[in-house]
Formats: C-alpha cells, structure tokens, sequence
C-alpha cells in the first residue's frame, strides 16, 4: 500500500530560522494519525508542506505517491481543513455547498446536503453568524464532501468548546468508517486525540521525536523504577526517553523492542498522554541545554 | 441491542473495555444467539473512537468464537457465556441479596463489603489451585 505521507529529510527555513528540520516520515494508509507537538513546533509547516501550500528547503515530500498540489487530480484527492475552520462570513451555508460543487471535480452533493440537514444548520443562515462548533461542522462538510483519500486538519478542535469537540470528533470517525479515508490532524492536546488516534507522531522543536501506530508505542514504552542507577548502565536496547531521581530512587521511561528482565526494576505501562509529554519535555530540556552551550562563547 | 460506554480514566484500553461489555452482556443474558452488535460507525460516531479500536475488539470477539461477522450485514452473537447458569442467577443473586444485607447489619461499608469479597474471591481461587 502506498504511503500517504512519504518525508525524506524534509525541511523548511524561514530566514535564519528552521521551522522543520531534517523530517523523516512514512506514514501508511488508513490510519488517523495524530500530529501532536507545543504551540511553535513546527506542525503546521510540516501540513503546509503535505498540501503544497509551502516548498520545502531541503528534502522531499509524497502525498499518495506524487508531489503535492501538482496538479488538479492531485488536488482533488487531499481535503485540507486550515486553523480555526475558516469560512466566508458573508455567504450562506447553502453558497458554500454551492461553491464546494464548483470547485471539486469528485463533489457529493448528496453527502453535503445531507450532512448539514442532520446538523441542523439552515441553509439560509449566513456563515459569518454561526457558532465556532458550526463553523467547524461546515467546514469539515466541505471537505469531506469533495471526496478526498486523505483530510488534513490543522488543529481542527482547539478553539471549540467540549460538546462542540466531542461533535466534530463524532463526525469525523463517522466519516473515517463510511469511507475510505485516511487522516492527519494536528493539536497540543494529546486529550484530543487519545481516542481518535492510532497512529502517532511527536513533533517538539522542529523535529520528529517519535512516531509509529500507538499500539506499538505504548507497547514498546515502560516505566521502570528502582534502586538509584546510572542510566548509562543499562542494556544497550534500551533507550532512555526521561530519567528522574532521588537520593535513592531512580525514575525511568524507556523504549525498547525487548522484555525488561531485571528483577531491580518495578515496569508500569505508560498511558499516551504521558508518553507524550516525556519526549515534549525531553526535547525542551535539550533545547535548553543546546541554547546554554551556545552561549558560553560569548 | 446493547449500547457500549468508555471510561477514560479507568487506564484500560478502549477496544478491551469494548469487549468486556460484550462478554458482559452475554454473561448477563442481555446479549444472545443471533442478537447483533452495533454497527462499527454507529460505535465509532457515537463514542467518537477510531473505526479501527471498534474493528479490533470484534475481530477478537471473532476469533474467541462468540461473534461472526456476516460481510455487508453486521456482526452477530454465535456464542454465549452463560449457558445453562443463566437459570441460576435468579436465586444466586437471591442468596447475595441477603449476605449484602447482613453485611450492612454488622456495619460494613461499601468498601469494606467490595474489599471482602475481592480477598475472598481470591483466597477460594488460590485454594483451587492448590
């Protein structure tokens, strides 16, 4: 199966700055893969790059097997919803299913209009006059009206609140079972995306940190605690993600592929939201690190 | 046809907590031979979970013998849990209606009642197997 998303040390430079740096990725098809990393990290560059909307600086970058946006069949096959669900204000559900006929070649109108009936949204009602939830509904109708193989969502449900979230998200899975879809959304919120999400990809300071189906993350993923230990004297499969100590103790995430098997250490399972959030804060406290080195010269 | 819940906080993943309620369901006679099972989006849009999580807890009801999947139609129940014992829950529950109570009267709390009956449960079990 192809893959829907191909990165081979992909980067972007903004002036001196890397927004993305040295991406490696292939994501396969058919999962909901979650594009989790802070405010800054770099996630909206790396979509930006899947849509076409942006060219790289170094590297390269597939969506479904061929450049972005290079042409109008390219076009047709990847819905693309920006931040905070943008819409025209001034035109009316109805104009938008309208232009959405216009605009796309594969466009189901039957899907569209049938979307919006069970929403509850008036047709008449202008989009500049909706509520945040239904601004997000229309948009996503939009886009997965047109058809497409892969959606892209930059933070889709950030700015909603929790019913409004909980609806989006209601719809999205419905549509990911209905149809043949795969799907990359973006958000700083792990909470988001626990239950939507198999696949997972950690984007903190420009760089990939991790990523891979969550079944295997979390499989791969433990927490060790024990008797105080350097961290560098542990079997060579197994790479340190976060270590923490006392006096006595000492605090370990993980990964490795194989059994842990000395009896020195109590293992717990990671839950998402903290593994998350270990490599999150790993990759700052390393930033910090690179950032202190740098100065000393001066 | 039995409506499935998740709890986000029980640390439990949500495809086995799918499971669990369906092996509960058939423990409990709520779910029997031929009954079906809800459909995979009306699951993944009514609880806002992965199609994927929903597909894998049915293949895993699959393969234990208690589901079929007919292609097309839906997923339906082949198997049960109950058996024959179902026709003892009536007087079994009778009988533990009356230990809750009895508990209550020596002044058991609800947690003091689960804490005894869990380490009774396992004591018995260990017996067993010894």
């Amino acid at each position: 199966m192809t893959a829907v998303v191909e990165a081979r040390g992909l980067g972007k430079q903004y002036h001196r700055n890397w927004a993305l740096a040295d991406c490696t990725l292939s994501i396969p098809a058919g999962h909901v893969v979650g594009l989790v990393g802070p405010n800054g990290a770099g996630k909206t560059t790396l979509l930006n790059l899947a849509t076409g909307m942006l060219a790289p600086t170094t590297g390269a970058i597939e969506v479904l097997g061929a450049r972005p946006a290079s042409g109008p069949a390219q076009l047709a096959r990847v819905g693309y919803l920006a931040q905070d669900a943008p819409v025209y204000a001034g035109l009316s559900v109805a104009d938008h299913l309208r232009l959405g006929a216009h605009l796309n070649p594969g466009w189901d109108g039957g899907l569209a209009r049938g979307r919006i009936e069970r929403l509850g949204l008036d047709p008449g009602q202008k989009a500049g006059s909706l509520s945040g939830g239904q601004r997000a509904q229309l948009a996503l109708t939009l886009t997965i009206a047109k058809r497409p193989e892969l959606l892209i969502l930059d933070e889709p449900v950030s700015s909603l609140d929790p019913l409004a979230r909980r609806e989006f998200l209601q719809e999205l899975m419905e549509a990911v079972a209905d149809q043949d879809l795969s799907v990359v959304l973006s958000s700083h919120l792990i909470s988001d995306l626990e239950r939507v999400c198999d696949y997972l990809i950690v984007l903190v300071g420009s760089r990939v940190q991790v990523a891979g189906p969550v079944e295997e993350l979390l499989a791969t993923h433990h927490l060790l605690s024990g008797p105080r230990r350097d961290p560098a004297t542990l079997p060579g499969g197994q790479h340190v993600v976060s270590a923490s100590h006392t006096d006595v103790q000492t605090t370990l995430l993980v990964r490795t592929k194989d059994p842990i098997l000395d009896p020195a250490w109590t293992v717990s399972e990671v839950g998402l939201e903290d593994l998350v959030l270990a490599y999150m804060s790993q990759a700052a406290a390393g930033g910090r690190r690179r950032n202190h080195l740098q100065e000393v010269p001066r | 046809m039995i409506q499935f819940h998740l709890d986000g906080r029980s640390g439990v993943a949500p495809y086995m907590q799918l499971i669990h309620q369906v092996r509960q369901a058939l423990r409990l006679g709520l779910l029997r031979e031929g009954d079906q099972l809800p459909k995979v989006k009306d699951v993944a849009a009514g609880l806002a979970i992965n199609p994927n999580t929903v597909l894998k807890a049915y293949r895993e009801l699959e393969y234990e013998g208690l589901v079929a999947a007919r292609p097309g139609v839906g997923t339906f129940v082949t198997g049960t849990l109950s058996g024959a014992s179902l026709a003892a829950h009536g007087p079994l529950r009778r009988d533990l209606r009356q230990w809750l109570s009895r508990a209550r009267q020596a002044g058991l709390d609800d947690e003091s009642i689960e804490a005894l009956f869990a380490s009774t449960f396992r004591s018995a079990a260990e017996e067993d197997i010894a």
